[in-house]
């Protein structure tokens, strides 16, 4: 638990960020809460030369809701997002989840754009972020682009980020109609054995739109459409529910661990989405 | 002039046995001003660490140390070649056996030592570990101890006679070349014919897993030779100090005068830090190769995967009775997996500890024990974690196979229990087994707990429930779990108890201070569970000075007496009696004192609370504080000067706390999530030193043995590898996961203890596990489930429901 040596570097804007990222490839990579990539670094998992600390980086965190829209820092903690009123007003499933990342200890320091992208398929904001139909803000040496949260996941910690690209924020339009995030754990601070999000809305008693997201069920996060698709037009009965599940575990691919064989992960996939479900009509 | 105070105000004063004083240590541990291992930083020191296997079972073919070596700041890089001409490559182990330091060769679990890298810095050991190159010859894996004793594949070549032979064993003949012993208790013959002869019997499979003790402050030391005077100081966590003192000197030949052990704090060791490393060994050669001190201190991954494991215990029972339920046999035969070397921590004459203590709570008049030790590829040791020697296991065996018997029965687990405890007048109890339980009154503590629970509501209410799960109401099923635990602690008589040779007594020197105060230092070492505080309230009573008054000190060899340790529960049983026992010595001769300053015979003086008065005028006394300063400040004929005193206690007999204690538990059949909405714990461990101190150990025992039954685990894929190597994976639970404990207690002393104090740190786990297991199990009763193992993780639960049919 002992990690190899780096090089500490800690610049005060994008550019410091960037300029070390283009000269060492590689062999750079950005700190932001440190509670994914410093266990990794301890058990000599991941090899980093040189350690980008984005702590003094301005204009890297924050909460901003405009209208219909959310604009999160890279930098933003999980803490920051519970204790946010904004934010539990525009979307309070970012709440609701957040509370159920780690501990109090751990959301402290883990930021939100650590833990997107981080790509590890464990981390319960990726597949928030799908389900919210998020999109992610990237600065590289060759400017900012924008990639959608459910095109940005390839495998288990790859992304569509280019090895010298920061993620500056996450954005998402303010969610409307009733929500769920629904996970499954051993403990605290443990990371999901099954975990659904689910937002959808209602009208005169039919689900008018439904968008459902799945959590360490594959080696990313998996955003269901056609779990989504068999709740639009229904009561969200039984049936309806079935229904979702089942699309909802053509689409999932889990892996046995020590949380349990690939029957169980199924089975509580299941569980925690039907139960999600239920929730999030409930608020409807 | 003060007004004087009544007899009830002189004895609060005291802070004696039975109030709560709040634990002295606190103000130390709570400010992180306590002095741990780690904290010990002596000048130019220098940092090991380990190379490890990656292989379970593998051939050493080379290691090259060339490039490690050649890393600025590596000043050694150890191997059993080195080691070898000083005869440490291989080191005795508690159990008879022997382990190797560094593989001398071949490597038997993964983890396993095979280099000790000697640096400037601990950074710069974990370094030069990546860059020492082992070559590898992977052997087959036998992680399975059945699969294990049909194998052709030797584990042990070094055990091995000519020409194939199995010489005998430290315990024994050797049925196999990977078998280790067979231990053998009760009537054999008498009990398969009770057996035979029985209405109903009931047989079950009861596989206890492995697990480990997991402390806070995983194992360490620093290792000190002083080249001019030869004195060799190891400072390390060290369950007991004296013992590896005296291994120590038996194992490097250093005379045990110029050997100084130290255990500093010690975060916590429920016997994970009773036996020795190699991380102790290496450290010690080490200091003596540079004259310079070497620190080494695992971290987590190690701790978990190669320091002393617990349990892993396939037991099988048969159990016996009429058709009302008497009992009337218990048999047993125990597979026990020891892992690569056979380093348990039992008595000599005990390899599988006190598993013979299986016939419980129980009047059982026949009964038989047989015990296989196995070799494997697993990590050794086969600790008591809280708990004495093997005794969760023999509570956890007893307390299936009772509620098995029950099911069986068709009777109600609860008056099954009751029919069968041994009677208050039994006591002392001969068991079938061997053991002479001291006392108890357990159909008063079983009532007491059914009452303060409402067992027949509980049950009444979980008919109900199981009426409205079978009706699709609710998905949700209630267990309620039940537990008489009888445990056996305080080894132990020197007869029959000895480690290694040494025998199991415990000790307490005492000191009185000419102005009133005091230190006594005892052959314990305290771990969290207190003995500053509860050690002072002893003694307190005893002799009559201020618990605020006297210092407890342990740890240190150089001043403390010799004693065997802290574990089993034996420091208030063993070095508390020792120091109960030194009290009165000091009272004796405080007594002469007293007499001779009141002018009055000896006789004619009577102890009262601080002072001693004369009989029947209770207005002439003489304080302790005063005879203190008497015994060392005043010439008194015939009395040497000072006022001290020691005492070495040989315990008559063993203690035997027990404890009756109720889980209600709701499970979510379709998730596997439990749920413990009442936890009522009721201890019977004699008198009561420290009631607030006795809470506080109920609680974290409790809280262990959750852990335990509901999820954590040492586990091994088919190659041997960990697969619980993290926290991450192994369960510790958090507050969130605890329940809130309810705690009671009767009291029934030991009759043989200076004190009638039984010993309690361990009672909840022994006395936990089964019954938050229990509690599972009897969720699924109705539905046809005998016995399903732990641990009762989420997935283990639905797979189980799942069997039953219950998901439809
Ligand atoms: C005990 C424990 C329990 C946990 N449980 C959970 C849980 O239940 N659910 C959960 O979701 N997470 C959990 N986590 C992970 C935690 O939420 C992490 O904090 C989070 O995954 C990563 O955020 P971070 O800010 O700490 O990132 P870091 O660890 O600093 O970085 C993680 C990775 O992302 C990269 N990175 C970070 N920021 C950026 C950026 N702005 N642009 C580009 N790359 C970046 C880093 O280079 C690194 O590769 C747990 C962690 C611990 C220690």
């Amino acid at each position: 638990m002992i990690p190899a040596a780096f090089e500490y570097h800690r610049p005060k804007d994008l550019e410091g960020v960037l300029s070390v990222l283009v000269e060492h490839g590689d062999d750079a990579r950005v700190l932001a809460g440190g509670h994914s990539l410093i266990p990794m670094m301890k058990l000599r998992m991941a090899d980093v030369e040189h350690l980008i600390d984005l702590q003094d980086v301005a204009g890297m965190s924050g909460i901003a809701v405009d209208g219909g829209s959310v604009r999160i820092g890279a930098m933003t903690t999980q803490n920051d997002i519970i204790t946010s009123d904004a934010l539990a007003g525009a979307a309070p499933i970012m709440h609701e989840a957040a509370l159920q990342i780690a501990d109090p200890q751990v959301r402290y320091m883990g930021t939100v754009g650590g833990n997107v992208a981080n790509g590890d398929p464990g981390n319960d904001m990726p597949g928030l972020m799908q389900c919210l139909d998020a999109t992610f803000t990237l600065v590289g040496p060759d400017g900012e682009r924008t990639v959608a949260a459910r095109e940005f996941y390839e495998a288990a910690y790859m992304t569509d980020r280019d090895d010298a690209e920061v993620l500056t924020a996450v954005s998402f339009a303010a969610q409307a109609g009733g929500y769920a995030y629904e996970k499954q754990k051993r403990k605290i601070g443990d990371y999901a054995t099954a975990a659904a999000a689910v937002l959808l809305t209602k009208e005169g008693g039919v689900c008018t739109s439904a968008s459902i997201a799945m959590t360490n069920l594959s080696d990313t996060p998996i955003w269901s459409e056609a779990a989504g698709a068999a709740l639009a037009g229904t009561s969200v009965d039984d049936a309806a529910i079935s229904a979702a599940v089942g699309a909802m575990l053509g689409d999932i691919d889990p892996t046995e661990d020590n949380r349990g064989p690939i029957e169980f992960k199924r089975h509580a996939a299941s569980v925690v989405l039907g139960r999600a479900i239920a929730r999030a009509w409930s608020r409807a | 002039m003060n007004k004087e105070l009544t007899r009830e105000e002189r004895t609060d004063a005291l802070g004696g046995m039975g109030c709560k004083r709040k634990r002295v240590e606190d103000a130390r541990f709570t400010q992180g001003k306590g002095n741990y291992v780690d904290d010990i930083k002596l000048p130019g020191m220098l940092h090991g660490d380990f190379v490890r296997s990656p292989y379970a079972h593998a051939k050493v073919v080379s290691i090259n140390t060339d490039a490690a070596m050649a890393l600025d700041g590596v000043v050694a890089v150890l191997t059993a070649a080195d080691l070898a001409p000083l005869g440490l490559h291989w080191m005795p182990t508690l159990a008879g056996d022997k382990q190797m330091v560094l593989a001398d060769g071949k490597v038997l679990f993964q983890g396993q030592e095979v280099a000790y890298v000697v640096a400037k810095d601990r950074y710069i050991a974990a370094d030069a570990v990546e860059l020492v190159e082992v070559e590898y010859e992977e052997l087959p894996v036998l992680t399975d101890p059945f699969a294990a004793m049909e194998s052709d594949v030797v584990l042990r070549e070094d055990l091995m006679g000519e020409g194939g032979a199995l010489p005998d064993g430290a315990h024994g003949p050797r049925k196999h070349h990977n078998h280790i012993f067979t231990w053998e208790v009760g009537e054999k013959e008498a009990t398969q014919q009770v057996l035979d002869e029985a209405d109903v019997v009931a047989e079950e499979m009861v596989y206890y897993h492995r697990t480990h003790p997991c402390p806070l402050e995983t194992c360490g030391c620093v290792a000190s030779m002083d080249k001019v005077n030869g004195k060799l100081t190891l400072h390390g966590t060290f369950q007991a100090p004296h013992a590896i003192r005296t291994v120590v000197s038996l194992i490097s030949g250093i005379e045990e005068h110029n050997i100084r052990v130290i255990s500093p704090d010690i975060g916590g060791g429920f016997g994970n830090k009773v036996g020795a490393y190699p991380g102790y060994v290496c450290s010690v050669v080490a200091s003596i190769v540079t004259g310079v001190p070497v620190k080494w201190v695992e971290d987590r991954m190690e701790n978990l995967m190669t320091t002393a494991f617990a349990r892993d215990y396939h037991m099988h029972g048969k159990i016996s009775a009429t058709k009302e339920g008497k009992i009337t046999g218990l048999w047993c035969h125990t597979t026990a997996d020891h892992g690569g070397f056979d380093a348990c921590a039992d008595p000599t004459k005990f390899p599988a500890g006190f598993m013979n203590i299986c016939t419980g709570s129980y009047d059982i008049p026949t009964a038989y024990l047989a015990v296989d030790g196995v070799y494997t590829n697993k990590a050794p040791g086969g600790v008591s974690y809280r708990c004495s020697f093997r005794v969760t296991e023999a509570a956890y065996f007893i307390e299936r196979m009772v509620e098995i018997l029950a099911i069986e029965l068709n009777m109600d687990a609860a008056e099954l229990r009751r029919i069968n405890f041994i009677k208050k007048d039994q006591f002392p109890y001969q068991s079938a087994l061997g053991w002479e339980y001291d006392s108890g009154d357990y159909h008063t503590a079983w009532d007491k707990a059914l009452k303060a629970v409402d067992y027949d509501g509980l049950r009444a209410e979980q008919a109900q429930r199981v009426e409205d799960f079978k009706a699709g109401k609710t998905r949700k099923l209630m267990g309620i779990g039940l537990t008489h635990f009888t445990e056996i602690v305080g080894a132990g008589p020197v007869k029959n108890c000895d480690i290694l040779g040494l025998g199991m007594f415990d000790s307490c020197e005492i000191r009185i201070h000419p102005t009133g105060s005091a230190i006594a230092r005892l052959g314990t070492i305290s771990q969290g569970q207190g003995h500053a505080t509860t050690f002072a309230q002893i003694l307190a009573t005893e002799i009559g000075l201020p618990a605020d008054s006297i210092t407890i000190e342990e740890g240190d060899t150089d001043t403390a007496p010799y004693g065997l340790g802290t574990y089993g529960s034996r420091s208030t049983p063993v070095a508390g009696a020792a120091t109960a026992m030194a009290g009165r010595k000091i009272r004796a001769k405080a007594q002469m004192i007293a007499a001779y300053l009141l002018e009055v015979h000896d006789d004619d003086v009577e102890f009262d609370v601080d002072r001693f008065v004369v009989k029947g005028a209770p207005e002439k006394f003489k304080t302790m504080k005063e005879i203190a300063f008497a015994a060392y400040n005043q010439a008194i004929p015939g009395i040497e000067p000072g006022l001290e005193a020691v005492s070495y206690y040989d315990p008559p007999n063993m203690t035997y706390p027990f404890g009756a204690y109720v889980c209600v538990m709701d499970i979510d059949v379709d998730t596997g999530v439990t749920d413990i909405r009442r936890f009522y714990a009721l201890d019977d461990c004699g008198t009561r030193i420290n009631p607030m101190i006795i809470e506080g150990q109920v609680h974290g025992g409790l809280t262990e043995a959750l852990a335990v039954a509901l999820g954590q685990e040492i586990a091994y894929d088919d190659m041997g590898n960990v697969k619980t190597g993290t926290l991450m994976d192994f369960f510790l639970p958090t507050a969130w996961e605890v329940p809130n404990y309810e705690t009671d207690h009767t009291v029934t002393p030991s009759p043989h203890h200076p004190i009638g104090a039984k010993g309690v740190g361990e009672s909840p786990h022994v006395g936990g596990v089964p019954c938050f297991s229990n509690a599972v199990n009897d969720a699924f009763r109705a539905f046809g489930l005998r016995h399903t193992h732990m641990p009762h993780d989420h997935w283990r639960i639905w797979k189980t429901a799942n069997e039953l049919g219950l998901h439809g």
